[in-house]
């Protein structure tokens, strides 16, 4: 009996030792150039979308180009803060609380639309609420729904602007305030009626209306926001020492000079312009205006 | 007995009117119908593509429960130690998910983040479970072993083998809830089923959704054909070999998250505007950011919690006592008792945090999915274990022959002390989810600390879930003090 226990045990070191080495050698190879997206819409096709332009990018740059999925717009700033990625897709808001936590890093392409982004609200059609120029001080009382809670088309923009048209928070304005999570899940919940009115990216809204997922007899747009700063290509400030001299420049030019159209559709915009920090200042305003951001 | 039992009954009514218990969906019912369909008609194609999936669940299961086996086991040895039984009580108080809330700051997405929050969490129970195995042994042994004996001899041949079966049989039950664990971390990000399922939901595409879950129920039902004790060190460490080759860890950030995250905020502004990282180290200012959170969500969030935990315990309590008669002998036959039986496995393996997910897609954000999911969940382990205990009464002569009579005047007086015992046990753990399925949009505290972590304010996050422990351990004290005053103990054996 006792030989068998210790036969059972030397395996068992034996194995644990081989492991151990096994996983240092492992360890010490590192250093795929690694980005991450938010993940604000059809969370299904994800890999689908952003692994296009790993693959361009790889070539462009001649490095390795990884994407990395994630669940939330805060574990994408998670994964930049930590240095798991270097470059990321991040919503306006997002962006800021990026680059407010990775000093030296800068935002460096936008979309072409980005720079005048909107947001729609939208109302299903047994409110009766319809389209108006100004705000639409009657959907007061209903039941409504943001997207992501860190979303900046889907919260931040639209909060101010309810904040600021009607002088209260959204839930002492509202009947019940929700967070869908995304905007493809807003869409699907003001539609079924499950909330009464919600606010969606513009570019998503068009995106679902062409592909003839918006039923007009039920859903109906109700006020287009004034435009406001969003989405960005944000790159930290160490990739040049990592990546040589000159790189996060190289990708600036590579995003910049991406033209196929079913990588951009994706997005989706017509194309990519270059951005800067600056450009973003009204969203970190907005942001402390609203405390998500602490001042 | 039936005094306290009332008590809380009434406890649960006065909540009620405080609850937000509507229905907001319009269509919840057609959803279910799609639902349905994914049942009969799972896509187990995908399964294929989601295997590694599958495996990482496993792997954090494994690697999560044996560290906390170990930590667990040590910490029992000095249980008796107030200190120490305080700082399990503590650990054991904070959900997985808000310890994965953390450590995805610390050790970012990576592998190790959800072996941790199992692993501590499930120590501190482990330690207690184990102490009290210990202290209601039977002490025999240690009679016969000669004095000035050492403490590990003592241990190894007067203690071990009488608590060998039972430490075992816990540990086993323990590795399942693991299981359950690493799949919901998934909803948070981690690379396990739960990142699918949640993906799944989310998206309709509820004939993945299913052929996951049922890849899920197979894996729990096996379990007693591979867990095997003599195969468990080749898992183990199989387990960690496959974790280690992806886990890296970046100290600057373990750092950083203990010297600059978690700082109260009112001690890092002026350093994080300046760009100088200053830190400033005086008082009076961060009281005043802890009473400004306390009183603005802390309030809330508590009382939310406590409104929810309170409506479950009681529907728990009743829908066990409802329910556990369909699984009787004394009551039910063939084929309603083994069907009964299935439903309430099914129940029971589904995390409750699952399930709340599921409702809150039907119906919307309010107290009502989390009601149902906790209860449901929670109900079908107490109509399990109080079906159990019902099965080992012997039936009398002169039983009555009508089965309402039967209920009432024979099987209910004689389990209706162990029942308690055990539902007073899950209150704790009933809290702790309440707390937790505010994630998903109802004003609980967890709402307000994933909030917290979606504004990347980890300090206020950390203060928060220092607040929904503190809660858990009150309410952990307040239970004890009951089923010691009621003089009631689950006695059979016991499963937190």
């Amino acid at each position: 009996m006792r030989s068998r226990i210790d036969d059972w045990s030397k395996w068992v070191l034996w194995i644990a030792i081989y492991s151990c080495l096994n996983s240092y050698s492992l360890n010490a190879i590192c250093a795929d150039f690694t980005f991450t997206a938010i993940p604000d819409q059809d969370t299904a096709g994800l890999q689908e979308r952003f692994g296009k332009i790993a693959d361009y990018l790889a070539k462009e740059l001649k490095v390795p180009v990884k994407y990395i999925p994630v669940k939330s717009y805060s574990a994408s700033v998670q994964a930049f803060k930590n240095n798991e990625v270097q470059l990321a897709w991040f919503g306006g808001l997002s962006g800021v609380q990026a680059r407010l936590a990775v000093m030296h890093s800068k935002a460096i392409a936008q979309g072409k639309e980005d720079p005048n982004f909107i947001t729609y609200f939208i109302a299903n059609t047994n409110t009766g609420l319809s389209f108006t120029e100004c705000f639409p001080f009657n959907i007061v009382d209903k039941t409504f729904t943001f997207g992501a809670k860190g979303s900046t088309s889907g919260r931040l923009m639209p909060e101010y602007f309810i904040q600021k048209a009607l002088g209260k928070p959204p839930r002492e304005v509202f009947k019940r305030v929700g967070f869908s999570g995304d905007h493809s899940k807003t869409l699907a919940l003001v539609q079924s009626g499950s909330y009464q009115v919600g606010v969606i990216n513009y570019k998503v809204w068009q995106k679902a209306v062409s592909a003839g997922q918006v039923d007009p007899k039920r859903l109906q747009v109700i006020w287009r926001t004034p435009s406001y700063p969003d989405y960005n290509w944000t790159i930290r400030g160490d990739v040049d020492r990592t990546y040589g001299q000159g790189f996060s420049q190289a990708v600036q030019q590579a995003l910049i000079q991406l033209k196929a159209p079913e990588i951009l559709n994706s997005f989706p915009r017509s194309s990519f312009i270059s951005a800067d920090n600056e450009m973003y200042q009204p969203i970190l305003e907005t942001a402390i205006e609203l405390g998500i951001i602490r001042q | 007995m039936l005094r306290t039992s009332l008590i809380f009954v009434v406890i649960a009514l006065l909540s009620l009117p405080f609850a937000d218990l509507e229905i907001t969906t319009s269509h919840p019912w057609t959803e279910l119908g799609q639902i349905a369909l994914g049942a009969i008609q799972p896509d187990l194609s995908a399964l294929w593509q989601l295997k590694t999936a599958l495996l990482n669940t496993v792997v954090f299961a494994f690697c999560g429960t044996s560290i906390g086996v170990v930590l667990g086991a040590g910490l029992a040895f000095g249980f008796s130690w107030a200190p120490i039984r305080l700082f399990c009580v503590f650990i054991r108080s904070i959900h997985e998910i808000f310890w994965a809330f953390l450590f995805l700051n610390i050790v970012g997405l990576n592998p190790i983040c959800g072996v941790l929050s199992i692993a501590i969490p499930y120590a501190g129970i482990f330690a207690k479970v184990y102490a009290e195995i210990v202290q209601e042994s039977d002490k025999q042994p240690l009679v016969g072993i000669p004095t000035g004996t050492g403490v590990i001899s003592r241990f190894i041949y007067g203690v071990l083998p009488v608590i060998y079966a039972d430490a075992k049989h816990y540990t086993t039950y323990r590795f399942e809830c693991a299981l359950r664990s690493s799949a919901i971390l998934g909803f948070i990000g981690l690379p396990t089923l739960g990142y699918h399922l949640e993906t799944a939901f989310r998206e309709g595409t509820y004939q993945t959704a299913w052929a996951l879950l049922y890849a899920f129920y197979l894996l729990i039902a096996s379990l007693k054909y591979w867990l095997k004790p003599r195969l468990t060190p080749f898992y183990v460490v199989g387990a960690f070999t496959l974790l280690s080759r992806e886990v890296t860890v970046s100290w600057a950030n373990v750092l950083r998250f203990f010297t600059v995250d978690i700082l109260p905020w009112p001690m890092r502004r002026v350093g994080v505007w300046s760009g100088t990282n200053h830190i400033d180290f005086s008082l009076v200012p961060v009281l005043e950011w802890i009473k400004d959170i306390l009183i603005t969500e802390g309030v809330e969030g508590v009382w939310n919690t406590l409104i929810l935990t309170q409506i479950v315990l009681a529907g728990t309590g009743f829908f066990a006592l409802l329910v556990f008669p369909f699984t009787c002998r004394h009551f039910s036959r063939w084929p309603m008792r083994p069907i009964s039986q299935y439903v309430l496995v099914v129940l029971r393996t589904t995390p409750e945090y699952l399930l709340a997910y599921v409702f809150v897609q039907l119906w919307g954000p309010s107290m009502i999915p989390a009601v149902w999911a906790i209860l449901l969940h929670n109900g079908a382990i107490l109509a399990f274990l109080t079906s159990n205990n019902a099965d080992r009464l012997q039936a009398q002569i002169d039983r009555p022959l009508r089965y309402i009579d039967r209920y009432f005047y024979e099987v209910l007086p004689r389990i209706y002390g162990q029942f308690l015992a055990f539902l007073f046990y899950r209150w704790e753990v009933i809290i702790r989810e309440s707390a937790i399925l505010g994630v998903l949009g109802i004003y609980t505290l967890g709402f307000y600390i994933d909030s917290a972590i979606v504004d990347h304010q980890l300090d206020k996050a950390t203060l928060l879930i220092l607040l929904t422990g503190t809660l858990n351990m009150s309410i952990d004290a307040v239970s004890q003090r009951v089923r010691r005053r009621l003089q009631i103990s689950t006695k059979l054996f016991v499963l937190d």
